[in-house]
């Protein structure tokens, strides 16, 4: 039984969630291999290669694989899938685009985000906004999973030394086109990989008054997030937004500042280590979950908070 | 251009639901349904795709129990023009839902099927993937901004650390994330003006799909719940906590 796993990356660096995918199907057992699907990947190839408990490289290289169009990069996999039992993505926006349309194409069902194994053909994943956890048997032949990348402690990033093997890329399926990608640029971690995370939600008021995170980011080396009231209020970008259709994260001190903790937040966070809440309201459902909860105006708590870490 | 627009009915966003001490499930018995917040959002972008002249027809369909009727009517009500309900009571999953549409899609013959990003009660973000796949058609998914240009739609899409613009030969799938509009709200003219737009009912059997479920469920647990910590006096405290008791920074 062999296992693969489709590479996360920018065609320069790995992504860290192919780790957490590679562990999953460590969990699994079976040889894992990674594809590497892009347009000159070699350097993710060889970072590929590094990681531990990968048995073999797939490096898939060509022009078509660049943008990581999803009609591209699920022909590029359904070439390759014959000879696997699971083929496993990292349940992001790049995963959560494909993985669908290889399984659709081979005719068996698709499990999203799961977060345990209870065996090779049995996982356990989130419905609700993680309010109940489905334990789903799949009798079809092949298991097309994406993985919750917080709930399997990454595989180390050095110590393997897998063959890199290349395979004929796909030509382009002539049905899409990448027009562009506007990233924001930040010197912060990204989210959804940071170990600390400081979020802001409505209480803030204002994108103005976002900005009064920055000194506590800052000090905790932290990434920044928000709520979704704060994203549709325009406080905050879309791709800050944690919750069940926004990011998933489990940082070791995730920091909610005028978050209420509406159930779809809490769904996006409720993982994370440890939960510090800010809020002026004593009722907030935040305090729920909160380890340490501290009732004040956050206008006055926060910069006190920065000043005395 | 035709555009469809499937919709699901789901528990509504705002019930907690409860695992059933047996644990086979969720309990929706006398729950608030609701039509699935995003394809909320996939009718009314089809709607004003419509009212801005790019789109002739908006059809609604819905996958499921004869009470997905009323989420159709929640759709004819914001604006679509007639209804098609795939009846069943056979437990849906996104593969058998992907091929009951693409059913439909090749007998109507649409440009484009719009549908939301996931279903907020599995979660599993597939159904419009799959049924792009199932017709060989292009997708865009988790879209923000839709601009159809002639035979070609160039979406905006919402991806990890940004935004990021496609363009797709017509005919394709686009799914719908949170920002793409904001859903007018139903009026009463038009809640009764909903009830008199056609409503066709059809079976699985019709379409020729079998919707059998692939995934079996074991179990469905609550997880595990977490409980409410401290709650400290000042900022001090604070500090004093996450430094000698959690240890974290």
């Amino acid at each position: 039984m062999s296992i693969l796993v489709i590479a996360e990356h920018d065609n320069a660096h790995l992504s860290a969630v192919t780790r957490n995918a590679v562990a999953a199907a460590v969990a699994i057992g079976g040889e894992v291999h990674v594809l590497v699907a892009g347009s000159n990947a070699q350097a993710v190839a060889d970072q590929a290669a590094q990681l531990a408990s990968v048995a073999k490289v797939l490096l898939a290289d060509g022009p078509a694989l660049a943008d990581g169009l999803a009609e591209n990069i699920s022909a590029q996999v359904l070439a390759l899938a014959d000879g696997y039992s699971h083929i496993l993505f990292a349940a992001t926006a790049a995963g959560k685009n494909v993985a669908p349309r290889v399984a659709a194409k081979l005719d068996v069902a698709q499990i999203s985000d799961i977060v345990a194994v209870e065996s090779a053909d049995t996982f356990v994943r989130p419905i609700y906004a993680g309010n109940a956890l489905a334990t789903v048997q799949c009798g079809d032949p092949k298991k097309v999973l994406t993985v919750r990348t917080t709930a399997f402690d990454p595989v180390a990033d050095h110590g393997g030394s897998a063959a890199v093997e290349t395979v004929a890329a796909v030509a382009d399926s002539g049905l899409s086109s990448f027009v562009g990608r506007e990233l924001a640029r930040s010197d912060r971690p990204e989210l959804t990989a940071a170990s600390v995370v400081v979020s802001g939600g409505r209480g803030l008021g204002s994108a103005e008054n976002f900005k009064i995170l920055d000194p506590l980011a800052d000090k905790l080396g932290a990434a920044l997030g928000a709520s979704r009231a704060a994203v549709d209020a325009g406080y905050a970008p879309n791709d800050w937004q944690v919750g069940q259709t926004g990011k998933i994260v489990a940082p070791q001190l995730y920091v909610a500042v005028g978050i209420s903790g509406a159930i779809q937040h809490l769904a996006g966070m409720k993982d994370s280590k440890v939960i510090v809440a800010i809020n002026k309201d004593a009722e907030a459902p935040i305090f729920g979950v909160a380890d340490y909860g501290l009732v004040a105006d956050l206008f006055e708590a926060v910069p006190e908070l920065a000043k005395a870490l | 251009m035709k555009v469809l627009v499937p919709v699901k009915r789901v528990v509504d966003f705002n019930v907690k639901v409860r695992v059933k001490s047996d644990h086979t499930g969720v309990d929706v018995a006398n729950v608030k349904m609701s039509m699935n917040p995003f394809d909320e959002i996939a009718i009314e972008e089809a709607v004003r795709l419509k009212e801005k002249g790019a789109a002739t027809e908006v059809v609604a369909i819905s996958c499921g129990v004869a009470q997905c009727q009323e989420t159709l009517r929640t759709a004819l009500a914001i604006g679509a023009d007639r209804g098609v309900l795939v009846q069943t009571d056979v437990e849906l999953q996104p593969l058998a839902v992907a091929k009951l549409l693409a059913a439909i899609a090749r007998k109507e013959a649409p440009q484009l099927v719009i549908l939301g990003k996931q279903a907020i009660d599995d979660d599993a973000n597939q159904t419009g993937q799959m049924l792009a796949a199932l017709l060989d058609w292009p997708q865009a998914t988790n879209a923000s901004k839709i601009d159809i240009q002639g035979d070609r739609a160039q979406v905006t899409r919402e991806v990890d650390g940004g935004l990021e613009t496609v363009s797709l030969a017509l005919p394709a799938v686009i799914t719908t994330d949170l920002r793409l509009n904001e859903p007018r709200y139903v009026t009463l003219p038009n809640i009764m003006k909903a009830k008199k737009k056609p409503m066709e009912t059809v079976s699985p059997a019709d379409l020729g799909v079998d919707p059998a479920p692939r995934l079996k469920t074991l179990k469905v647990s609550e997880p595990a719940a977490r409980s409410a910590g401290v709650i400290v006096p000042d900022v001090a405290a604070l500090v004093d906590k996450l430094k000698n008791e959690a240890k974290v920074v």
